[in-house]
């Protein structure tokens, strides 16, 4: 059973345990979290956060406990693919050092183990680690559980090339996994991390994953996370950003497994002229479910944020976009700009598109727009009249529908890989592989 | 080659073409001439096989075959291509993707081996210099941000290797400068051959100095109202559509019997 007591169940029996149960600070703080899951319990269409994706079923859901998971070595091996680049690999939940591939480092940057990280440097980790209050309930359960992730620190003016890929598999005899990154990035300092959930077998359970970064002033960290947990999987997730002066973050979401994806982006802009690139594509079928609900705070003048998010939306399944912008006072000369765009594969599929504009300054650009619509019947009859399958040219134009996300991911090995699990996501996508 | 009798179609409840009659044999050239409204373009969609127009009556009969019948990707496969009017941008598919797609889904039906990526380039490079399109446009998505004239080009590059039995082009010369223009013409003129037919559909007289039709068609009201050589072209260019008599410019309605107001 998920019900709430089971969590505070488990809590009790695991505590004591956890990584970092000695440090007192962060035994209160897990403490004061699972209380505060136990007093708001899952989301329900009440909260207005969560109107669209109520998780009032989780009390009875039940999670086994999985059984034979896939073999992580291999699941590793075909997702790397030989791929250069700083790995570290999380089975179950927890830190893998031999499947692991950290690689060499430059001087100033680190990156280690979140469970490593609360036995040698406690003092950053109280700072960096979050609040109970933080979030909504499902990230408090999360404050109370998440035993590791990654713990990455970038010094100041300095980029690293090659991108940090963390890879999250699901592992054997569990039935969730609270996983809590940390990327502190110093003044002017570059990076590129990607998250890879990665599923495995058929067994329903949850992740919670909170991903909190600081980027310093001038800094610029992309952050991609591509999503393909089993289609049992319930995945609530939430991804915080804060910017100093002219930092620069980017967002690409990429949610196309788990039965329910939930993934909470926020970016505040603490210091002038910050820029945000919020970018994201799911694809839903069956009777699943995909929310992104996104904030992002123009606290500073002269900040500038872009949104795009693209639905592939196919039998019942239905996906949920908020785009919250909020302009305070001061921020003059703020630029925000939100684009949501669906496209509706099957008559019984929904899309909700919701924009919740708050501005309190007068001298401010501020746009939003949504659209639902189906395959272009122009298109489709000039790629059949030039001797291409019905089946392979809507295929064709599902899959150009979703590359203009593809096209804001700078980097193009990480392009790639994204342009690759969309087209493993897409029936049919092998007879698009040429496009690769 | 294609026999067209009392063909009837029309849009959303509009009857557009009212009984249309037209006979082509192949290694012939068929312009097409009409005013605004006359059905020329609904004409051609009808022949490829656009789901929005439906057919309320007639036959279109090609090599024996039920035209009609066919879905559109099977008259594309069998030989049919229609040069757009309007082609249509596709952000996010490389034109080379789409083009190759395209050429191997046709050669496929026709039981040709289908181009491997080297053999494709060396055949699409060849033809791309033919219509004076720069390397560039194989990598751009299809159609999108090209001038009119660019795509009216990638329109005629996708007829020279797609190697149709019977072309249509709609209105292909509408709103090009005169390069633009001899490249269509070209196109068009190196594809004639004795086992080919071709449909020029066009508003103006201009075209058909570069391609030298057989037969020429007067379409108004969604009938043929006049056939004849080339020389019917010269005499619409000189006196324009209205002594035609029944000219949809002049006349709203159909005129009863022949009747002109």
């Amino acid at each position: 059973m998920s019900a709430i007591d089971t969590w505070v169940a488990e809590f009790k029996a695991r505590s004591a345990q956890l990584p970092g149960a000695g440090l007192p600070w962060l035994a209160a703080r897990r403490q004061r979290a699972i209380e505060r899951f136990a007093d708001e319990g899952w989301p329900t269409r009440r909260h207005p956060r969560w109107q669209h994706s109520s998780l009032a079923f989780m009390e009875q859901q039940e999670f086994a406990a999985a059984s034979g998971a896939g073999d992580a070595a291999a699941a590793l091996a075909a997702l790397r693919g030989g791929e250069a680049g700083h790995w570290m690999v999380f089975i179950g939940g927890c830190f893998n050092a031999g499947l692991s591939d950290i690689g060499a480092l430059p001087a100033g940057v680190l990156i280690q183990s979140l469970a490593e990280a609360m036995v040698q440097r406690p003092d950053q980790l109280e700072a960096a680690f979050g609040e109970a209050d933080d979030g909504d309930s499902p990230a408090a359960l999360n404050t109370a559980l998440a035993a590791d992730g990654a713990f990455i620190h970038l010094g100041r003016g300095i980029a690293l090339e090659a991108p940090i890929h963390l890879v999250f598999i699901a592992g054997a005899e569990e039935r969730s996994r609270h996983l809590r990154n940390l990327v502190i990035a110093e003044a002017a300092a570059e990076a590129s991390i990607v998250e890879h959930h990665v599923g495995s077998g058929t067994a329903a359970s949850l992740t919670t994953a909170v991903t909190r970064i600081q980027a310093g002033a001038d800094a610029r960290i992309a952050h991609l996370k591509l999503q393909q947990e089993n289609e049992q999987t319930i995945h609530l997730a939430s991804i915080d950003s804060v910017q100093a002066r002219g930092a620069h973050f980017a967002s690409h979401s990429l949610s196309f497994g788990a039965r329910l994806a939930r993934n909470d982006i926020r970016t505040r802009f603490e210091g002038e002229a910050c820029e945000a690139l919020l970018n994201g594509l799911y694809h839903v079928d069956g009777r699943r479910h995909v929310d992104h609900h996104t904030c992002i705070d123009h606290a500073r003048p002269n900040g500038s944020s872009r949104e795009f998010y693209r639905g592939l939306l196919d039998g019942n399944a239905r996906g949920v976009f908020t785009g919250r912008v909020v302009v305070a006072r001061d921020a003059q000369r703020s630029d925000a700009m939100q684009r949501c765009d669906n496209l509706l594969l099957s008559r019984q599929a929904e899309a909700d598109a919701r924009p919740e504009l708050e501005i309190y300054a007068d001298d401010v650009k501020c746009s939003h727009g949504a659209t639902v619509g189906e395959i272009d019947e122009d298109s489709l009859f000039y790629l059949r009249s030039r001797g291409l399958d019905e089946i392979h040219a809507r295929r064709l134009l599902t899959y150009a529908f979703a590359a203009d996300a593809l096209e804001r991911i700078t980097l193009l090995p990480l392009r790639k890989r994204a342009r690759a699990a969309l087209l493993a996501r897409l029936p049919g996508g092998e007879l698009l592989e040429e496009l690769l | 080659m294609l026999d067209i009798n009392n063909l009837q179609a029309s849009v959303e409840g509009k009857a557009i073409l009212k009984g249309l009659d037209l006979h082509v044999k192949a290694g012939e050239v068929h312009a097409i001439m009409g005013p605004n409204g006359s059905g020329k373009s609904t004409l051609s969609q009808v022949l490829a096989g656009r789901e929005a127009y439906s057919v309320d009556g007639g036959s279109v009969t090609w090599d024996g075959q039920d035209l009609l019948a066919m879905p559109i990707e099977e008259r594309a496969r069998a030989g049919l291509f229609l040069a757009f009017q309007y082609p249509v941008e596709i952000p996010g598919v490389s034109n080379a993707y789409f083009l190759k797609a395209a050429v191997n889904a046709v050669r496929k039906h026709r039981g040709l081996p289908e181009f491997d990526a080297m053999d494709f380039l060396t055949r699409v490079k060849a033809e791309m210099k033919a219509v004076g399109m720069k390397e560039e446009f194989l990598y751009r998505s299809v159609n999108e941000g090209f001038s009119g004239g660019e795509k009216k080009r990638n329109e005629v590059l996708q007829m020279a290797l797609l190697e149709p039995r019977l072309a249509i082009l709609d209105e292909t010369d509408s709103g090009l400068d005169i390069d633009a223009l001899k490249v269509v013409a070209d196109g068009v003129n190196r594809l004639r051959s004795p086992d080919r037919a071709l449909i020029v559909i066009t508003h103006y007289q201009r075209l058909l100095d570069y391609i030298v039709p057989d037969k020429v068609h007067v379409l108004s009201q969604g009938r043929i109202v006049r056939s004849g050589g080339r020389e019917l072209a010269l005499e619409l260019e000189e006196k324009g559509y209205g002594w035609i008599g029944d000219s949809g410019e002049v006349h709203h309605e159909p005129p009863a019997s022949g009747a002109t107001r």
